[in-house]
């Protein structure tokens, strides 16, 4: 499963990170706590978050993860955008709720890796 | 080889970049990516302890052949209890730092989970010094 096979079957926005929507995604993983997701996430997870802040960014490269999606229609801030631009990062958006979007995200990864 | 990074004390824009420079440059060197992902968490939640707390800092990272050897120094307030500090869930960050996702009491076991040594001293009213010992095992 691909980043753009979620953005499309979810009907996600892009903000940014078009040119990495071919990335793999092998999980996921939800936490608001930046040190958490550090400490637990891996890399080629999808992360769901409200934060919108620019430290998101920082934490999605440094754990190489697959795509982040802001939930409940938040917007990334300027800065958090510029920095998923440069480093090409996708960064999708949502107008679900956290426990919608997981539910449907997790259905469909399992489905694709366990058939 | 030694490298050295600054850290800017309180500036969250900023957060990240010493311990992404060590990641490309660990990268470069050809550093296994399992031992370059364990020292990034320590690097990172090191960097970001040092932005939330302290005025300013560095990331010092030596590459030997059998180790990396990490000392992240900082001139700040120190950490008059490190025993409390290592526990999970104790935290002094502020309220601002906390909403951002921050300072939850991770930081701190997330780098004894990540290191394969460290050791923390601190002087109160002057600064902290980590210091991350990564083996390099064949």
């Amino acid at each position: 499963m691909k980043v753009k096979n979620i953005v499309k079957e979810l009907g996600l926005s892009v903000f940014c990170g078009d040119e990495s929507l071919d990335r793999e995604v092998t999980g996921g993983y939800v936490s608001d706590l930046l040190s958490d997701v550090m400490g637990n996430a891996s890399e080629g997870d999808v992360w769901v978050t409200l934060q919108t802040h620019k430290n998101v960014m920082a934490v999605a490269s440094l754990k190489e993860v697959a795509a982040v999606i802001l939930v409940k229609g938040h917007k990334p801030d300027e800065d958090t955008l510029a920095q998923g631009i440069e480093e090409e990062i996708p960064l999708l958006g949502t107008e679900m709720e956290t426990f919608e979007l997981t539910g449907k995200l997790y259905e469909l990864i399992q489905n694709q890796n366990g058939g | 080889m030694k490298f050295k990074y600054e850290i800017e004390g309180g500036n969250f824009s900023k957060a990240g970049n010493a311990s992404s420079a060590v990641k490309k440059m660990l990268k470069q060197l050809n550093v296994p990516p399992p031992i370059i992902k364990r020292l990034v968490v320590a690097l990172y939640e090191g960097e970001v302890n040092v932005v939330a707390h302290a005025w300013n800092g560095c990331i010092q990272v030596d590459i030997e052949p059998h180790r990396i050897f990490v000392i992240i120094e900082d001139e700040g307030p120190g950490i008059p209890d490190i025993d409390q500090a290592m526990q999970e869930g104790y935290s002094t960050a502020s309220q601002a730092v906390r909403e951002m996702g921050f300072g939850a009491g991770m930081g701190l076991p997330n780098m004894k989970k990540n290191a394969d040594e460290l050791n923390i001293t601190s002087e109160v009213g002057k600064g902290t010094k980590v210091e991350i010992t990564t083996l390099l095992n064949e």
